[in-house]
């Protein structure tokens, strides 16, 4: 039994990890054979750009090598797939090689697609790579005063990270000593500050006694860079000095080349994650197309039933159990209160008020962080 | 004739049938339709309101036990 594994993000690393384990007999008698080819020999902790763009965590902390992350008996190469073929059961990689497989889980997550909103990529500063989120810190280190905007494109990864970035820019500014010549100004896509309503509830209050003012139902259409404006889908527009973006994001271009789904998502059932279509394959995180948060828990979760079922198919040939749309996002209330939602397909979240120990226990996970993706936490 | 998306958003809470609405329209061409399927009491009235103010246009909206059916065509 061939598994590949593609993309070594959150979500490949910890099946690929999970799945090793579980199939530590199979492996070892070569009954089955793991494979990961990811794009890079390094692997990132992405919520940590939130804090390099803050500059509250310095670039190298953001980094391991993958093949340090990986159970010894999988196969790992840094060879990115070029082509899906999913009918033959190949894929086509950078190198050339062509590579067969019996199972595939693809994992390659999706990016950040400012440039598809005029003006934005270059009027903008945004926290989704490592370059733009030291650009951002370097932006926000020299700002001396004057509106801030905060602008949210649909769909994008992390929810939470429009108040995120609202609430510790703000205590940055504080901190500065500058909060006095700063105003927030935040535009939202729905017709309330956040798409879960107890958060949007809590948000109003927040935002009252920083006295930063909304506007919601507000989906970018341009940005004019000269005169600073943001112009809205819904025919409004907002004057900014320091514009911050959520920019949309798309799959990768790999999935859209291959057909498999438009804007590269990948179609799955929401609770097998196979692609729709097959039995032998399968995706995971960011990919797919199921409406739910794109965050690494629903990444994490997802790969630890996922591991489960193809362990379960190939030692007694079905399925163990469901992914039942778990989802577990710290929310940053500032630079030292932290909440958290919790929800899935069934139970919708209950958010508390922010407390310290919740922001400790993010700042620890961001060192935890490394025992996950080893798939032991 | 126009072609129609569905968009299965039951039991979802974030980002959300509106969210995914607004992001699945993007994936379609003028004149074809997305179907979004919500059990968020709230869609019956969020999903219009932005449809209206956007200029898009609501096919029909219709909530079968529970469940809103709303169908909206991309109109620009």
């Amino acid at each position: 039994m061939k598994i590949l594994i593609v993309g070594g993000g959150m979500g490949g690393t910890i099946l690929a990890n999970n799945l090793a384990r579980r199939l530590k007999g199979e492996l070892k008698s070569g009954k089955a054979r793991i494979t990961m080819l990811s794009a890079s020999d390094q692997h990132m902790y992405q919520p940590g750009l939130l804090y390099v763009a803050l500059g509250r965590m310095a670039v190298d902390e953001l980094y391991k090598d993958q093949a340090s992350l990986l159970e010894p008996s999988i196969e790992f190469h840094v060879d990115p797939v070029e082509e899906f073929n999913l009918d033959n059961k190949q894929v086509k990689t950078k190198s050339g090689k062509t590579i067969d497989y019996d199972m595939i889980v693809i994992a390659t997550g999706c990016r950040a697609v400012p440039e598809e909103i005029p003006g934005l990529a270059e009027n903008s500063i945004n926290v989704y790579t490592e370059e733009d989120a030291l650009n951002f810190y370097r932006t926000i280190s020299s700002f001396e005063g004057g509106r801030v905007v905060i602008a949210v494109g649909v769909p994008h990864k992390c929810p939470m990270i429009p108040p995120e970035l609202t609430f510790t820019l703000y205590d940055y500014f504080k901190d500065r000593g500058i909060i006095d010549k700063v105003s927030f100004h935040y535009t939202y896509p729905i017709g309330r500050l956040h798409s879960l309503e107890p958060v949007s509830n809590w948000m109003q209050g927040e935002f009252a006694k920083r006295g930063v003012t909304s506007e919601t139902l507000f989906n970018m259409k341009e940005v004019d860079g000269a005169n600073k404006i943001v112009k809205s889908e819904e025919g409004t527009e907002a004057a900014y000095d320091l514009l911050v973006a959520v920019p949309a994001h798309k799959g990768m271009e790999v999935v859209e080349d291959s057909k498999l789904g438009a804007g590269g998502w990948v179609p799955v059932d929401r609770n097998r994650l196979n692609i729709d279509g097959y039995d032998n394959a399968f995706a995971i995180g960011d990919t797919t197309n199921i409406p739910i948060s794109k965050a690494g828990s629903t990444a994490h979760f997802e790969a630890e039933a996922l591991a489960e079922n193809i362990a379960s198919i190939i030692k007694i040939g079905i399925p163990a159990r469901d992914y039942d749309g778990k989802v577990f996002c710290f929310i940053e209330a500032g630079k030292d209160q932290a909440t958290y939602a919790m929800f899935n397909y069934n139970n919708p979240p209950d958010p508390k008020p922010p407390t310290k120990s919740v922001h400790w226990f993010k700042m620890a996970y961001n060192q935890l962080y490394w025992a996950s993706a080893r798939g032991l936490l | 004739m126009a072609e129609r998306k569905l968009i299965d958003a039951r039991g979802t809470y974030c980002p959300g049938p509106l969210m995914e609405l607004i992001a699945g329209i993007k994936l379609i061409e003028v004149g074809d339709e997305v179907e979004v399927l919500s059990s968020d009491k709230g869609s019956g009235h969020d999903i219009p309101e932005w449809v209206n103010k956007v200029g898009h246009e609501i096919v029909s909206i219709e909530d079968v036990d529970g469940v809103w059916h709303v169908v909206v065509k991309k109109a620009k």
